[in-house]
């Protein structure tokens, strides 16, 4: 591909980990976190990249920063090998981790700026055009004098957006960048991104559990699990490859037992008066819906779409987490 | 303190950076002056009473021993004889996996934690340093230059020491790259960094072999040599000569442990 800015051929990374197996005795063992990965971004191309904990998402990302070399394979970035020439790369991108912070704990949010002005020797004028427009647009004017530790995490995540982009990346690097953030502020943060993209033309990789960053952001996705790429594509193609079903509720005069639905939907649930259907996500609802109202006295009823987290936990056949589940182990609440 | 001193080279406004950061807490630096202030005047009455039972022990008279206590008062935080500079929040961040952080940035982290370090030393000089020396050379029978050029030649002395102490810090820091924790290496920087520099005892007045062995110790050039310098104790070119052989060389060996350290994250990951 001509104007692939990000391009991967068969890398992969192997971690040696060595683990007791007596008294002295090491074994040592060979753990893949990515196999022979490939694909290409293109400049200006907004790519989500989901994948369960573990599957390989964070070693990407940090070979593609060149903080780890890969053990095997091509890997550029805007012509660049991140691993061998990484300052000069990070002249050119851009990072944020929702968990960790680029700015000084102790000091004002300005200060963080000028630092960054200083390190990245941005151009002043350039520096300032760009602290103005970030500042507006993310929201930070009273924020600049207040020490970074007194930040709520929404305010710090948004100072830490703008901290990132005060260089004019040409890729940005988003981990898990609305982690913990109320509504109110993943919105914010998520207007912003398309706006950047939208107008900047900026490159950008986005890591998340939030599957609502991707629906409202990406319109191609590629999913990883154990270190493979096992989706790559759009966001709808997904539903079709992990065989989604949507879900009808529908609710009766009085309880009833299950509606016999023509195949292949089916009654999955029934409390009281009221049932849940699940059917094939590419079929039309429309035929199901007219059949019911036809036999059955129908007082109310609503679709579902598919829950892309279920969508793919199936494509990776594992058990897909139900609504009530608790939170995983890294903290996120799943949808 | 909106003073901001640009005067650290490296990474440029790094400096300022780590002069903002620690004039941030006016309360701690008050507790560290008051606390520099009554060591100082626990060390001067023993040392009064050993230059009297020993006079001109370690080539001192009772002023000069009475001038270095004040000076290593003085000295203590800038010089992080006891570490307390850059390395602890760098060993944290090894520990805690944040360096990942920095290796985005495009600055050389040897580079990046002088200058961040020199802005706090330069705080910690004027913060810390200057009242509880002023107290000692009011109250005190002292042995002060009088000529500019003696001082002078302190300076550039306190520079060269400044480098000597950030390069013995910086390779204790590196350290937890392969230790993964710091607690340990921090107590053994304490211990040899308040043994070694002479905090306790001038280097000067160290009997026999043991003394021999500690003045050509790295940590000689920290406060002993600037001590000489400044009273006159010692040739101002060999002195310069050590601090600097001592500065380069471990400068330059903090690189080598640096790229290893790097290597060994970038291999083996976080």
């Amino acid at each position: 591909m001509a104007d692939a800015f990000i391009e991967l051929v068969d890398v992969e990374k192997v971690f040696e980990v060595r683990r007791k197996t007596g008294f002295l005795r090491r074994e040592r063992r060979s753990v893949r976190a990515v196999d022979s990965l490939s694909f290409t971004v293109a400049r200006g191309e907004m790519v989500g990249y989901i994948g369960p904990n573990g599957a390989g998402k964070s070693t990407t990302i940090k070979m593609l920063t060149g903080i780890l070399t890969p053990s095997g394979g091509r890997l550029r970035v805007a012509g660049i090998d991140p691993s061998r020439e990484r300052t000069r790369l990070a002249h050119r991108m851009g990072v944020v981790l929702g968990q960790r912070t680029t700015l000084w704990w102790d000091l004002p949010l300005i200060d963080s700026y000028r630092l960054m002005h200083r390190m990245y020797r941005i151009p002043d004028a350039r520096y300032r055009e760009n602290l103005d427009r970030l500042v507006e647009l993310l929201g930070l004017a009273d924020l600049l004098d207040v020490p970074v530790r007194q930040l709520s995490l929404g305010q710090r995540m948004r100072g830490d957006i703008a901290a990132a982009l005060l260089h004019d990346p040409e890729v940005l690097y988003l981990d898990e960048p609305t982690i913990g953030l109320d509504v109110m502020s993943k919105a914010r943060v998520r207007e912003f991104l398309r706006q950047l993209n939208a107008e900047r033309a900026t490159t950008v990789l986005l890591t998340t559990h939030d599957l609502q960053d991707i629906e409202q952001l990406c319109s191609r996705v590629m999913v990883i699990d154990r270190g493979r790429l096992v989706y790559d594509g759009a966001l709808a193609g997904l539903h079709e490859v992990g065989e989604s079903e949507r879900t009808l509720v529908v609710d009766l005069e009085r309880e009833l037992p299950p509606i016999e639905a023509p195949a292949p939907a089916r009654v999955v649930r029934v409390e009281g008066p009221r049932q849940w259907l699940a059917f094939p996500a590419s079929e039309s609802a429309a035929g199901l819906v007219a059949r019911i109202a036809a036999e059955y006295p129908l007082v109310d009823l609503s679709v579902r779409e598919p829950d892309i987290e279920a969508v793919i936990a199936r494509m990776l056949d594992t058990p897909a987490d139900t609504p009530d589940s608790p939170p995983d182990p890294a903290g996120h609440t799943v949808r | 303190m909106a003073a901001r001193p640009g005067l650290v080279a490296g990474v440029p406004g790094r400096g300022g950076g780590g002069f903002r950061r620690y004039a941030t807490y006016r309360v701690a630096t008050a507790a560290g002056v008051f606390t520099n202030t009554v060591f100082g005047l626990i060390l001067v009455y023993t040392y009064l009473a050993l230059w009297e039972a020993r006079p001109g022990l370690g080539g001192y008279d009772q002023a000069q021993a009475v001038t270095y206590v004040w000076l290593a008062q003085a000295l203590f935080a800038m010089l992080a004889v006891q570490g307390g500079g850059f390395e602890v929040e760098l060993m944290e961040r090894v520990r805690t996996g944040e360096i990942a952080v920095d290796l985005y940035r495009p600055v050389d982290p040897q580079l990046w934690w002088l200058a961040n370090d020199m802005g706090r030393a330069v705080f910690q000089l004027l913060g810390r340093g200057v009242v509880p020396f002023l107290f000692g050379a009011l109250f005190f029978p002292t042995a002060l230059p009088g000529e500019p050029a003696v001082w002078a030649a302190f300076g550039v002395s306190l520079l060269l020491a400044l480098l000597v102490s950030f390069a013995i810090r910086y390779l204790f820091a590196l350290s937890v790259f392969w230790l993964l924790d710091g607690q340990g290496v921090g107590q053994a920087l304490m211990v040899t960094g308040v043994f070694c520099s002479g905090m306790t005892l001038p280097l000067n007045a160290f009997p026999g072999a043991l003394g021999d062995v500690v003045r050509v110790l790295p940590w000689a050039a920290q406060l002993q040599v600037p001590a000489d310098v400044l009273m006159g104790e010692t040739a101002v070119s060999g002195a310069f000569a050590f601090q600097a052989a001592w500065a380069v060389a471990l400068l330059a060996l903090g690189r080598l442990v640096q790229s290893a350290a790097t290597r060994r994250v970038v291999v083996q990951g976080g």
